[in-house]
C-alpha cells in the first residue's frame, strides 16, 4: 500500500494527497493506494500539483495499517508526519491526536 | 570586528533584493522548482523533512552582540524559538516558511549578516579558531586573512560552479582548533625563522564518503601570496576535479589520484604564472584589514578565583581557556547541556548570552566548530559573575572537551538525507554520562555522532565516532575509534558490525570502561590510549568470540 507526500511550496510543510486531490496536513487523511492503477492516479494528480506550483518533492511512500491508521514502513517517513522525536512540541505531533513517531 | 564597507553593503543588498524577486515569482508560478531549487540553495535555504532551513553564514564563527540578538529575533518571530549551531560555526533555523525568507534576509542585512554561499559547490563559509585573537598559544589572529578570503572567494565568478563545495580553514596556533586538516584547503598560520608571517598549505582534507587527511602541499606561503596561492589551488581543481562523479569531485579525491607530488607541481606551476599579479597582497590593504581584529584594550585586571563553590571550580578547569593576557580568560559556553540538543540554543538564551557579551565580553562572542558558543575576553575577575549567569540560563555544564560535549547533526529529526537519529543518541549518551564526577574521572573525550555518510558531525574524526546507517528500515549505529580533528588528524577506524539504537548507548559505554580499564593512568587520554593499545581490546569487549572469529 502507498500514500502519496509532498511538501506544500509556500511553507515546506508536509502535505499528503487525501481522496478529493487536495493536500491535507495529517497522514491520517492520506488516500492510500492499494493497487497499481490508483497508485498511478494519484501519483498524476501530485505531479498536477506540482505543475500548479501547489506542492514540490513529490513522493510514493510505503505504508502499513496498524489497527486501521497508517504507519509508514520507513521512520524518515513516521518522522515527517510527526516531527523531531526529541521535541515532542515542534511539529504535527504537538497537535490534538497526532501520534509521536518513535 | 570586521564592519562592512559601502561596496559590502550595497552587495549584500543587492542580493537580498534579488532573491526576494526570485521567491516572489517563484509564488507567483514564475519559476518552476528546478528553476528556483539552484538559486535558493545559493541563498542558504534547503528543503528538509518538516520545512525549509535557513543557514545562515557567521564568517569565522565571530558574532557581535548586535548580531547574536538579531538571531534570537529572527528564531523568535519567524521561526520556532530556537536555532541550531553547526560544525560550520554556522547557524541553522529548521521552520522558516519560504515567504517570510526575503524579509528574515533583510533583517540579517541590517546587522551585517547574509545565507550566501552556505550551500552550492562554491567557496563556503571560511572556518577558524574560535579562540582567534585571543588563545595564549596563538601566533596571530587568523581571522584578518579569514576575511580576505571571504571577500575573495564571495560571488567569486571563476569559483562558483566548482566541482563540488570547497571549505578552507585557518589556525594560527600550533595546537590546531579549527581541524585543518579536514578540509579542502586547511591554513596554519606561522612565522617563519626569520619572523615573517606566513602559512602552511594543506589540500585535499575532507571527510563524507571518503575520508581523507590533508597533504601539506607548502611549508611556508608568505602571508602576501595568500589569495595567489589559493587562486592556483583552485585553478588546478576547477580544470582537473572530476564532474563526471558528484562522489569524487571533491579535491581530496584529485589529491588521491594525481599524487600530492605531481598536484603540487601543478598549482607551483600556476602560482608561478600568476605570482605577481593583481592578487599579491600589499602589507596596506592586510594592515587595514587587520586593524578590524583590533584586540580590545583590556585593562588590567587583578582577580583571584573564588573557589568556594565546586561546581565553578569544575566549569574554571574545563571551560576557561588561558588568554594572551594573565588577567584574562575565553570561556566556553556549552550548548551540551546534560541530555539537551548538541548546538540548539533558545531565542532567550542568545539574547542573554548577548547581554552577557556586551557588559563583561567586549561585545563578542564565537561560535566553535563544536558547536559550543565563546566568550573570547572575560577578565577573569569577572568570570565568578559570568558563571552564575549562564547558570541562570542553563547554560553553566561544566563540560567541555568531556564525553558529554558531543558533536551531533541534525540526523533524522530534520535533515532530508539522513539514514538515522544523531540526536536523540546524544541524548542518551549525554544522559549516561551525565554526573559530572563520572565525567571527569574520563576525561578528554571527543564524541561525534553523524546521521549519515555525508558526516556534518565530524564522526571520521571523534575519538569516538558514531555513524548513523539504515539498514532493512532500522537505524543502526556504526563505532569509529582513534580519530582526531587536531594538529595530529587521523581518521576513525570501524571497529565491527553496527549497533540498533536501543544497544548504542550501552556500546560506547562498553568502550569508555575498556579505557578506563587499560590507561595506564589518568593522565593517559582516551585518544592516547587507543594509540597505543590498538582497536583489539576494544572490539573484543564489544563482540566477544565473534571478533577473535571475524
Ligand atoms: S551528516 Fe547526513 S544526516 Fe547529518 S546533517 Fe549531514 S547530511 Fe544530514
Amino acid at each position: 500500500m502507498k500514500i502519496v507526500t509532498a511538501n506544500r511550496l509556500i511553507d515546506g510543510e508536509a502535505v499528503w494527497l487525501a481522496a478529493d486531490h487536495g493536500w491535507v496536513e495529517t497522514i491520517d487523511g492520506a488516500e492510500i493506494a492499494r493497487d497499481v492503477a490508483t497508485e498511478e492516479k494519484l501519483e498524476r494528480a501530485g505531479k498536477a500539483a506540482i505543475c500548479k506550483n501547489e506542492v514540490v518533492d513529490l513522493a510514493l511512500v510505503d505504508i502499513d495499517l496498524v489497527e486501521g491508521r497508517i504507519v509508514p514502513k520507513r521512520l524518515r517517513e513516521r518522522i515527517r508526519a510527526a516531527g523531531p522525536t526529541n521535541r515532542l512540541d515542534l511539529g504535527k505531533q504537538a497537535r490534538k491526536g497526532v501520534r509521536i513517531a518513535a | 570586528m570586521y564592519r562592512y564597507d559601502e561596496f559590502d553593503h550595497a552587495f549584500v543588498k543587492a542580493r537580498t533584493a534579488e532573491f526576494a524577486d526570485q521567491v516572489d515569482r517563484r509564488l507567483a508560478g514564475d519559476l518552476t522548482e528546478d528553476q528556483f531549487k539552484p538559486l535558493r540553495l545559493m541563498n542558504g535555504v534547503y528543503l528538509q523533512l518538516h520545512a525549509y532551513m535557513l543557514r545562515i553564514a557567521i564568517p569565522y564563527g565571530t558574532l557581535s552582540s548586535k548580531q547574536l540578538r538579531m538571531l534570537a529575533h529572527i528564531a523568535r518571530t519567524y521561526d520556532k524559538g530556537y536555532g541550531h549551531f553547526t560544525t560550520r560555526q554556522n547557524l541553522q533555523f529548521n521552520w522558516p516558511a519560504l515567504g517570510d525568507i526575503p524579509q528574515i534576509l533583510e533583517d540579517l542585512a541590517s546587522v551585517e549578516m547574509h545565507a550566501l554561499q552556505t550551500s552550492g559547490n562554491c567557496i563556503r563559509n571560511v572556518t577558524a579558531d574560535h579562540f582567534a585573537g585571543a588563545a595564549a598559544d596563538e601566533v596571530a589572529d587568523p581571522r584578518p586573512y579569514a576575511e580576505i578570503l571571504r571577500q575573495w572567494s564571495s560571488v567569486h565568478p571563476e569559483f562558483s560552479f566548482l566541482p563540488r563545495k570547497f571549505k578552507i580553514a585557518v589556525t594560527g596556533a600550533e595546537r590546531d582548533r579549527a581541524a585543518i586538516q579536514v578540509h579542502d584547503i586547511g591554513l596554519h598560520l606561522k612565522r617563519n625563522e626569520a619572523g615573517e608571517l606566513g602559512f602552511a598549505v594543506y589540500v585535499g582534507g575532507g571527510q563524507g564518503r571518503t575520508p581523507m587527511v590533508a597533504k601539506k602541499v607548502r611549508d611556508f606561503l608568505p602571508e602576501a601570496d595568500l589569495l595567489t596561492y589559493s587562486t592556483a589551488i583552485l585553478r588546478v581543481y576547477n580544470l582537473n576535479g572530476r564532474r563526471d562523479n558528484k562522489y569524487k569531485a571533491r579535491i581530496k579525491i584529485l589529491v588521491h589520484e594525481t599524487g600530492t607530488e605531481e598536484l603540487t607541481r601543478q598549482i607551483e606551476a600556476e602560482f608561478a604564472e600568476i605570482r605577481n599579479g593583481e592578487l599579491k597582497l600589499p602589507q596596506a590593504d592586510i594592515d587595514a584589514i587587520e586593524r578590524y581584529f583590533a584586540p580590545p584594550e583590556l585593562p588590567a585586571r587583578p582577580h583571584s578565583d573564588d573557589v568556594r563553590d565546586p561546581a565553578f571550580v569544575s566549569w574554571l578547569a574545563h571551560n576557561v581557556n588561558p588568554h594572551r593576557s594573565p588577567d584574562y580568560a575565553s570561556v566556553t559556553i556549552s550548548l551540551k547541556g546534560i541530555g539537551e540538543v548538541p548546538g540548539d540554543a533558545s531565542d532567550a538564551q542568545m539574547d542573554a548570552i548577548a547581554d552577557l557579551a556586551e557588559e563583561l565580553a567586549f561585545d563578542e562572542i564565537r561560535v566553535s566548530h563544536e558547536q559550543n558558543l565563546i566568550l573570547p575576553h572575560v577578565a577573569r575577575a569577572d568570570l565568578k559573575t559570568v558563571y552564575d549567569r549562564l547558570a541562570g540560563i542553563g547554560l553553566a555544564t561544566a563540560n567541555a572537551g568531556l564525553v558529554t560535549d558531543i558533536i551531533a547533526c541534525p540526523g533524522l529529526d530534520y535533515c532530508a538525507l539522513a539514514n538515522a537519529r544523531s540526536i536523540s543518541v546524544a541524548q542518551e549518551i549525554s544522559t549516561r554520562f551525565g554526573s559530572q564526577s563520572r565525567q571527569e574521572e574520563i576525561g578528554e573525550l571527543k564524541l561525534k555522532i553523524s546521521g549519515c555518510i555525508n558526516a556534518c558531525g565530524h564522526h571520521h574524526v571523534g575519538h569516538i565516532g558514531i555513524l548513523g546507517v539504515e539498514k532493512k528500515g532500522t537505524e543502526l549505529y556504526q563505532i569509529t575509534l582513534g580519530g582526531s580533528g587536531d594538529e595530529n588528524t587521523s581518521i576513525g577506524e570501524i571497529v565491527g558490525r553496527g549497533f540498533t539504537a536501543g544497544e548504542i548507548t550501552d556500546a560506547i559505554e562498553t568502550v569508555v570502561d575498556t579505557y578506563l580499564a587499560h590507561r595506564t593512568d589518568r593522565q593517559e587520554t582516551f585518544l592516547a590510549a587507543y594509540r597505543r593499545l590498538g582497536a583489539a581490546p576494544f572490539k573484543h569487549a564489544l563482540y566477544g568470540a565473534e571478533a577473535k572469529a571475524a
